[in-house]
């Protein structure tokens, strides 16, 4: 098929398994240390406020390829001997977790301050305010973001080739080095990641659409 | 294994015996950076007004290279290029290929920013162009394009240092810029983790600058600013 064997084809289709599987662990991970940093970001306390804004001016400052290779050779001085996926992994974990954290704080805080004022009205105690009134109504906001930084951590997933994590395109590199014939095949791997991608793109902007109009 | 992670002893001396290889670096990210932004800026601009104003055709193709480009990685684009030319029998060098794949991946996000400003613009302003007798291309010019510009500049200003981070990968293609030459100091040294540790922090301080360098332009250069200290 195009000049490239069934084998050929299908190794690059795995490469892609592992792109989605570390995009998973990212958003995952993300998620897991985004919102704590969220909270901390929208947090009263200043010491929590500049500490986590640190954090995401670190991580946000210095390039995800870095991130993984410091990563990658800091656990081996550690002694531990890790494969590329766990390193990749940590380094996505980081990386998005600062994007999401600034992310869901704007959704936070967009949300107006008279609901804050409301739930004070009821004598709701501070967690009982951010749990339930705060929280469900960020949610809504954040919703549309978050899908479309997916599609980000999706295409950063492609920086782990550098070290050695085999995904797509690392994959697709891989084949192009055996056959040369680079137009087919990082045309493939283009088409694969624009399928994954790309419908996350649209289903963000729909639901941006669909929020600003309620 | 463990007593290996307690008597791990930090080596910073390549810093002095590669000194000159990282100012290279240095020099060659920035010079990627500072060469891409402009042309980049300028596809991007060309091509919102071409989504926006164009004919159908037009609108079409922006619209095609614009998802297109937004829904790949970068690092697919440059070796589509890279090595696409190479089979071409176009001899380009590193340097440019990479340049020339950061102008256009970085265009396709200027467009959408640019198209966000443009579409931004009071009705009014276009109506006050419009009674001046001013032509389309003139309003576009003189009136939309300048606020556009003024409105979303924050927004372009996070784009290119992005785009400046994004540089690290063009090692992947043999340019030798500081993510490069960091690999090459650590294959000589085996000092992997410091050395990149390093490099992380050369990074933070040169995305810091010129995020400042991009917003002292804006100080300088938007004349409302300037004169009434007030944003637009």
């Amino acid at each position: 098929m195009f000049g490239l064997t069934i084998e050929q084809i299908a190794f690059i289709f795995r490469g892609a398994g592992w792109t989605i599987v570390l995009s998973l662990l990212g958003f995952v991970g993300g998620t897991i240390l985004g919102l704590p940093v969220a909270l901390a970001r929208a947090s009263r306390r200043r010491s929590l406020r500049t500490g986590s804004g640190l954090f995401v001016q670190l991580v946000q400052g210095i390039p995800l390829p870095v991130i993984m290779f410091v990563v990658y050779f800091g656990i081996s001085i550690g002694g531990y001997d890790v494969p590329a996926l766990v390193a990749a992994g940590i380094a996505m974990t980081l990386y998005s977790s600062a994007y999401l954290g600034e992310i869901w704080r704007g959704c936070i805080q967009a949300v107006p301050k008279t609901q804050w004022e409301a739930g004070e009205c009821l004598a709701l105690t501070n967690t009982q305010r951010f749990v339930f009134v705060i929280l469900p109504q960020a949610l809504r906001i954040a919703v549309p973001p978050t899908v479309g930084f997916l599609v980000q951590i999706v295409k950063n997933t492609s920086y782990a080739v550098v070290i050695g994590f085999f995904d797509l395109t690392y994959s697709a590199k891989v084949i192009n080095n055996s056959t040369f014939m680079p137009f087919t095949v990082f045309t493939l791997a283009a088409l694969i990641y624009f399928a994954i991608c790309f419908p996350m793109s649209v289903l963000a902007r729909r639901f941006e659409r669909r929020l600003s109009r309620s | 294994m463990r007593g290996c992670a307690l008597s791990y002893e930090f080596d910073f001396s390549f810093l002095n015996d590669y000194l000159p290889e990282l100012w290279h670096g240095i020099w060659l990210t920035l010079g990627m950076t500072v060469v891409s932004i402009v042309p980049g800026f300028a596809l991007g601009t060309g091509c919102a007004v071409g989504r926006l104003y164009g004919p159908p055709w037009v609108q079409r193709l922006v619209t095609i290279y614009v998802e297109g480009i937004r829904n790949t990685p970068l690092i697919i684009q440059v070796f589509w290029l890279f090595f696409g030319l190479a089979v071409l029998q176009v001899r380009v060098g590193p340097f440019p290929a990479a340049v020339i794949a950061l102008v256009i991946n970085v265009g396709a996000y200027t467009a959408e920013i640019m198209r966000a400003g443009l579409q931004s613009i009071p009705k009014g302003q276009l109506e006050a162009a419009a009674c001046l007798a001013l032509k389309p291309s003139q309003s576009l010019w003189s009136v939309q394009i300048p606020q556009a510009v003024e409105r979303v500049y924050p927004a372009l200003v996070s784009q290119f240092v992005l785009m400046m981070l994004a540089t690290s990968i063009m090692s992947q293609i043999s340019a030798e810029e500081l993510t490069g030459v960091a690999y090459m100091i650590q294959s000589f040294t085996f000092r992997g983790f410091e050395v990149y540790l390093v490099i992380a922090g050369i990074y933070l301080v040169m995305s810091c600058l010129l995020r400042l360098t991009l917003l002292g332009v804006a100080q300088v250069s938007f004349p409302r600013r300037r004169r009434l200290g007030t944003p637009l």
